[in-house]
């Protein structure tokens, strides 16, 4: 499944065997995959195929859905993240997550990039002042909000609200940072600003990105998943998918027949 | 294309619009039917003012009453006054003094009740059938007369906690009363914050209790507020509960004491309308203190509208 050439680089997630139902419907089945350190995975598939749904299961965030069933095992750092003894709260502060729509809370700037620091325990001022400009400037922001720390979150444009999601997630030191859908509500400037943004960040995070624009998973990826009605189709590197896929139906998906 | 057809003049299309040839069926422009749809349009207008002009009228008319009738009741001596049996030298001190204590056990007791119970059916209890069924004997308890209340208070309050007719007992009682109002807007209130804010808090590591404190609670907050102050204001104006407590209306001591015998302003009103046939002057003191009442009520509103304003987030 994965290319043998860089087999030996380290694992940040292996999922294995993972199911998933929403009540009845199943909306995972089966699927295997590695994410690898300092790599863009990009998840791609029609509406529909689970994407979203995995992940969301990556940092247990589709347990806030009540009905949400699974099984098998995903480890992360070659620890089951669905052990009783890992704490949803200590996985999602090594992972972080932006969202399809930019979900800044109706705070300040400042206040928003500083809500995770202070969450854990940061209370110093000069500190989390520190936090705020590093992140803002790791998130590509800090010149166009600098002036201006203070101002409501809301007053921002969406690809800002949106990088500004992302400095808030760094602030917190993720080790891996899922998207869903990132760029979904925004224009194609604002697009470009993330996509260049990830292109970045990868030197120091692991970024798995859920994208419905199959232009965008091979501009960014280094890997890509292709989901269909729950199956992972097929997963590789950016290049072989998109040269020379090995399924036929990942061929007809990234050629546009469907989807 | 050409819609004229045999009904010219009465259906007619506007020249030079392109409509597709291909379709099964064809959107005249229909001249005096849309002339009847404007005229019905403003027609709805003007009953919906109406009925705004209906409510006005009514308020209206009756501040024209009391108005007229409290003219020269209103002075310094009857803000500060003790009662008396003499109308020219009575005051109602002991019965806004009475009104202040009972809101000061009210505006506690209900609002940390109210919204601690509002975060419990909102954010912890399961969304099944326990907690409908929860909800909906809430929402009929908010409805149920306040004469019921007011004998629950005696009965629990009055008699077997031994309070009597206290400001605790009554203030308690009013608490009771107003309880689900404040619990049902503070539930609104909650369920109105955006599920994707919980998300972004969550997605940081969050635990549910700090995303409640530092995220939906500020959110909710000109929510929960705007109806409290409304459920407040009912409290303050309420009679009955307090009139089937026993509440004296000749209260010739201030309150000292949550303990002590108190009177509240709509009493005072409810007993000098009762002897006006004895007093004719009874009905100018009842006009005054129902502007004074009105005025509180007034201010109570205007702070709900203004916290609403000011905290609003637009998302």
């Amino acid at each position: 499944m994965t290319n043998a050439v860089n087999e030996n680089e380290k694992l940040v997630y292996e999922v294995k065997g993972l199911n998933l139902w929403y009540g009845n419907d199943q909306a995972l089945k089966d699927v295997h995959l590695d994410i690898k350190k300092n790599e863009v995975t990009a998840i791609i598939g029609p509406s529909g195929c689970g994407k979203s749904t995995f992940i969301k299961t990556l940092n247990r965030m589709i347990e806030n859905i009540p009905v949400v069933r699974t099984s098998g095992e995903i480890l992360y750092h070659g620890e089951n993240i669905f052990d009783k003894s890992i704490r949803v709260e200590e996985l999602r502060t090594r992972v972080g997550m932006v969202f399809q729509k930019p979900n800044p809370f109706p705070k300040s700037i400042f206040e928003n990039v500083v809500y995770g620091p202070k969450i854990h325990g940061i209370r110093d001022k000069k500190l989390l002042m520190e936090i705020a400009e590093t992140s803002l400037r790791s998130a590509a922001l800090w010149d166009e909000v600098k002036d201006r720390l203070n101002d409501n979150a809301y007053g921002l444009s969406g690809g800002q609200q949106q990088r500004l999601c992302i400095a808030r997630c760094l602030a917190v030191q993720p080790d891996v940072i899922l998207m869903d859908e990132p760029t979904s509500a925004l224009d194609p400037i604002a697009t470009y600003k993330i996509e260049e943004l990830v292109d970045q960040l990868k030197a120091e995070y692991t970024i798995s990105i859920v994208t419905h624009s199959m232009q965008q998973a091979a501009r960014i990826s280094d890997r890509t998943a292709f989901f269909l009605m729950g199956e992972l189709i097929e997963f590789d590197t950016t290049e072989t998918i998109f040269s020379n896929p090995r399924d036929q139906r990942t061929e007809d998906y990234i050629t546009g027949r469907f989807g | 294309m050409n819609g004229t057809g045999t009904e010219f003049m009465k259906k007619k299309t506007l020249e030079g619009a392109r409509i597709p040839k291909a379709a099964s069926y064809k959107i005249e422009i229909d001249r005096d039917r849309i002339t009847r749809r404007i005229r019905k349009s403003n027609w709805s207008q003007h009953l919906f003012s109406l009925s705004t002009v209906f409510a006005l009228l009514v308020l209206g008319i009756l501040l024209y009453r009391i108005g007229i009738q409290s003219v020269g009741w209103i002075n310094w001596n009857f803000l500060t006054g003790k009662l008396s049996i003499f109308p020219e030298k009575a005051g109602i001190y002991g019965a806004i003094l009475g009104s202040v204590w009972l809101m000061l056990i009210v505006v506690p007791v209900t609002l940390v009740l109210g919204v601690a119970t509002a975060i419990y059916l909102e954010e912890y209890a399961n969304k099944g059938r326990v907690q409908a069924f929860i909800k909906i004997n809430i929402s009929n308890l908010a409805s149920v007369p306040s004469v019921i209340f007011g004998l629950l208070g005696l009965s629990v309050f009055g008699r077997m906690l031994n309070l009597g007719s206290s400001i605790l007992a009554g203030g308690l009682t009013m608490s009771l009363l107003v309880l689900p109002i404040v619990v049902v807007a503070s539930q609104e209130a909650l369920k109105a914050v955006p599920g994707f804010l919980r998300e972004a808090s969550y997605a940081m590591g969050a635990d549910k209790w700090t995303t409640i404190r530092k995220v939906v609670l500020p959110v909710a907050l000109p929510g929960i507020l705007t109806g409290s102050i409304l459920a407040l204001s009912r409290a303050i104006g309420e009679t009955a509960p307090l009139v089937v407590l026993g509440i004296p209306t000749l209260i010739l001591k201030f309150p000292q004491s949550v303990m002590d015998d108190f009177t509240v302003l709509p009493i005072q009103i409810y007993y000098w309308t009762l002897d006006t046939v004895l007093t004719p002057e009874y009905a100018n003191l009842a006009a005054a203190t129902i502007l004074v009442l009105l005025f509180v009520l007034f201010v109570m509103n205007s702070a709900a509208i203004i916290i609403r304003n000011k905290f609003q987030k637009r998302f």
